[in-house]
């Protein structure tokens, strides 16, 4: 889609431009406020939004903190990423639980913006902190909503309440109620209501849904918004406001190529934070939302947090430790190479995963280009080799290759790129291992990036070499940016009940980088 | 509840100024951006009407009012909005994001055609969502359509519309309408899948035409979206839903133009016979009046 550059590609294309001045002219100014104005714009920022935040850019950037600045362009960004994590809500908040329980969480949004499945996810992420979810089906409106919202329930494996078939007929607000009074019963500690979806416009659903607030008075009001909404998203989170008043924002289909417009939009005009974003189809796509990540995200400086906390969440520590060494021995076969490749594909969609590298927006091209099912290809010519020839790939002779190609539905010169890329891996991981930097293409070194093993990895299987020049000056301006924005969110107490999602610490981080192999 | 916000709105205190003025095309500008229309197309309706303006030596803001209509009205009539569907069966594909209205954009089709007594028949091929199939029944059922139900829980999708095709032509029913799953148009995989389902009817028939459902509320991602679902589905007409809102769509202009499909349906409300045609000359009303 190269016709549809995102805020991120549009501000880094800004940026590139003022980066190679020394010195800011005001006219220098005005123009890149002008092209973040429109980069917003067609971000579906709000206009408003756009305009409030444009001048308070400008209002800095003219200012003292940057004329006496050593890299004025750098201070630049700094600011505008200051500015966007506090429109996007400064800190990260978690749930407010009520004293008693139940806590009580409605859902309230547009039609479409996917609150039944939010629901779900809600419910199971919450069920994995050791609480006691009850889904309420409160949607009584949309067709089928009601045995939506069960199939859900039962994927997530948490309790439903649902005592109207739905479609049309049933007291949504008798419902709600009653759901408080099953759960106080039951001894459910969570009850999430599900409501019918509503246009910002219509006064009666709007009543209904604030009807529903004042008989369960609820300890949190969710505004879920889909993140591809327009400029019209002011006036959708104004009338929610008013009609409901919600307490947090729930983004959802942040795995779009839309990001950043609407949450930017909501936060700023409303004033309330985004809790969660929800980044795609499976019950498992959830997070919680954290300011100063997006804020990275749209401003292209990565998104190692998360990324680190995904590996960290995935990776088992003996088996990169047994790898690291093996680098060093030089010991590393083609076994390991698929076992690596597996846990990888554990940790998800690589795409995702380059993609919260810093600097991996200015690959984008090489990003969509990327095939996912290339690692299954090679898996398949992997296991189509005996033990002894993944140990030993130097016995790979012509008519093992023929055999290998059939065995796995490829081609001879599949398994010889597949021999070729594994040698030249092995030769960078050695060179990792003992402490040096492997010259990939297209990456410098990022400091702030703990994660050497994964860039080896990934690296080399992507085809052609790409001149590193933007993605370089990205990751070294992220090296230091990330550094600052890391800290906060760090020793904020992080979002995750219980713990479990804390951020990483200073340590957790270094050890990550070492049993990693650098 | 909160005013809902609307071009016209906008537009009023810009007009009700006695003399066109540096403001007024900054309203304007403002007003159009607030409207979804994007930034590309709005700064070329403002350079247009600049140029008319100019040219007729107005100062007058009604004459500026205008000329903003005619100018919207005569770049969305471009495009033929016409249906084809005179092929027996008329095969219809409805794809779009998800949670945009495909479902209900169907059940209220499905109604529009049987009310010009033409049968017709649904296939459920949305079998990724939790009970997708049922809303789908619910709404044929309203819309007096029979349907086709997948067999099994996650069957292909491509073997759903098959067998919707199969059963039109065995019944001789005129018109064959296929939901999908909603899908965002960067999952190249699940993008692939409606490649397959249009190959799989290709082979049983022509396709008549496949319905692009974008949301109103939508932003310029609608252009990313269309020009994904061009690509992979072949679109050949765009259908915006949930016109009754406070959004106003004017990203479809930009979609329009960009990349040559027309407007063919707009659904605007949660009642049944709320699909209407697309008429430009009421669009435009609907956005400065």
């Amino acid at each position: 889609m190269a016709t549809f550059g995102n805020l991120t590609d549009r501000l880094v294309e800004t940026f590139k431009n003022l980066r190679s001045k020394g010195k800011l002219s005001a006219a220098d100014v005005d123009g890149t406020v002008r092209e973040i104005r429109r980069a917003l714009l067609d971000a579906d920022v709000a206009l408003e939004v756009v305009k409030d935040f444009t001048s308070r850019v400008r209002e800095r950037a003219l200012g003292d903190e940057v004329s006496k600045a050593l890299n004025p362009a750098q201070q630049v960004v700094q600011i505008v990423n200051d500015e966007l994590v506090t429109i996007l809500g400064g800190e990260a908040r978690r749930i407010q639980f009520a004293k008693v329980a139940p806590t009580v969480i409605m859902l309230a949004g547009l039609q479409g913006a996917g609150k039944t499945t939010l629901a779900g996810k809600l419910a199971k992420w919450l069920a994995a902190d050791n609480h006691t979810p009850l889904l309420v089906a409160a949607d009584l409106q949309r067709p089928n909503a009601v045995t939506q919202l069960q199939v859900v329930a039962e994927q997530a494996g948490v309790a439903i309440f649902a005592p109207e078939p739905g479609n049309g007929t049933g007291d949504p607000v008798k419902v709600a109620k009653d759901a408080v009074t099953f759960a106080k019963q039951k001894q459910y500690d969570i009850v999430i209501v599900d409501t019918a979806g509503r246009l910002g416009v219509d006064a009666e659903l709007m009543k209904q849904a604030s009807n529903i607030r004042k008989a369960i008075d609820p300890d949190e009001v969710l505004f879920v918004i889909d993140a591809m909404i327009g400029q019209d998203a002011v006036t959708t989170a104004r009338a929610f406001q008013q009609g409901v008043d919600f307490t947090g924002v729930v983004l959802s289909k942040l795995d779009g190529d839309a990001r950043g417009g609407a949450a930017l939009s909501v936060a700023s005009v409303t004033g309330r934070p985004i809790l969660f974003a929800s980044t795609g189809e499976g019950l498992d796509d959830f997070e919680p939302f954290y300011p100063d990540r997006m804020a990275s995200r749209i401003l292209d400086l990565g998104d190692i947090l998360t990324l680190i906390e995904t590996a960290q969440k995935n990776f088992d520590e003996d088996e990169a430790k047994k790898v690291a060494e093996k680098f060093a021995t030089d010991t590393f076969t083609l076994e390991d190479f698929l076992s690596q490749m597996q846990q990888l594909k554990n940790m998800g969609s690589i795409k995702n995963m380059l993609g919260m590298l810093p600097g991996a927006k200015g690959m984008r091209q090489q990003l969509d280009n990327f095939d996912e099912s290339e690692i299954t290809r090679t898996e398949a010519i992997i296991q189509s080799m005996t033990l002894h020839e993944r140990r030993v790939p130097k016995v790979l002779n012509g008519s093992r290759r023929v055999r290998i190609a059939r065995g796995s539905g490829t081609t001879v010169t599949d398994v010889n790129a597949l021999v070729n890329r594994f040698e030249q891996a092995s030769k960078m991981m050695k060179t990792v291992a003992k402490g040096g930097v492997p010259q990939v293409p297209g990456m410098g070194p990022i400091p702030g990036a703990p994660f050497g093993g994964g860039r080896g990895r990934v690296q080399p299987k992507k085809k052609g070499s790409k001149s590193g020049n933007p993605a370089k000056r990205a990751a070294e301006n992220a090296a230091t940016a990330t550094g600052g924005a890391a800290k906060p969110a760090a020793s904020g107490s992080g979002f995750g009940l219980g713990g479990s999602s804390t951020g990483p610490s200073e340590d957790e981080r270094a050890s990550l980088q070492k049993f990693l192999g650098r | 509840m909160a005013p809902s916000w609307s071009l016209s709105g906008a537009l009023k205190g810009m007009f009700s100024r006695a003399t066109i003025d540096a403001d007024t095309w900054e309203a304007l500008e403002d007003a159009l951006i607030s409207a979804d229309f994007g930034t590309g197309v709005t700064d070329s309706i403002v350079v247009d009407l600049r140029a008319s303006v100019a040219k007729y030596k107005t100062t007058d803001p009604a004459d500026l009012k205008r000329m903003l209509r005619e100018t919207l009205e005569e770049r969305l009539a471009r495009l033929d909005p016409t249906l084809r569907l005179t092929a027996r069966p008329a095969v219809v594909l409805v794809v779009g994001v998800n949670g945009v209205g495909k479902t209900t954009t169907i059940g209220k089709f499905a109604k529009f055609l049987t009310g010009y007594g033409r049968t017709v028949v649904v296939g459920a091929a949305d079998t990724f969502r939790a009970a997708a199939v049922e809303q789908l029944a619910t709404w044929a059922e309203r819309g007096g359509a029979e349907i086709v139900r997948p067999q099994q829980p996650g069957q292909d999708p491509a073997s759903v519309a098959f067998q919707t095709v199969e059963r039109a032509q065995r019944e001789g029913i005129d018109i064959a309408i296929i939901d999908t799953a909603g899908r965002l148009q960067t999952k190249s995989g699940l993008m692939a899948e409606l490649g397959k389902i249009r190959r799989v009817i290709e082979k049983q028939t022509e396709i008549a035409e496949v319905l692009l459902v974008l949301d109103a509320t939508t932003g310029q991602n609608g252009l990313a979206q269309a020009e994904a679902f061009i690509e992979h589905a072949g679109v050949t007409g765009l259908v915006i839903t949930k016109l009754d809102g406070s959004a106003k769509g004017g990203f479809v202009l930009a979609v329009q133009e960009k990349t040559g499909i027309p407007i063919k349906l707009v659904g605007q409300g949660e009642g049944i016979g709320d699909l209407t045609g697309f008429t430009p000359h009421v669009f435009v009303q609907g956005l400065v009046d």
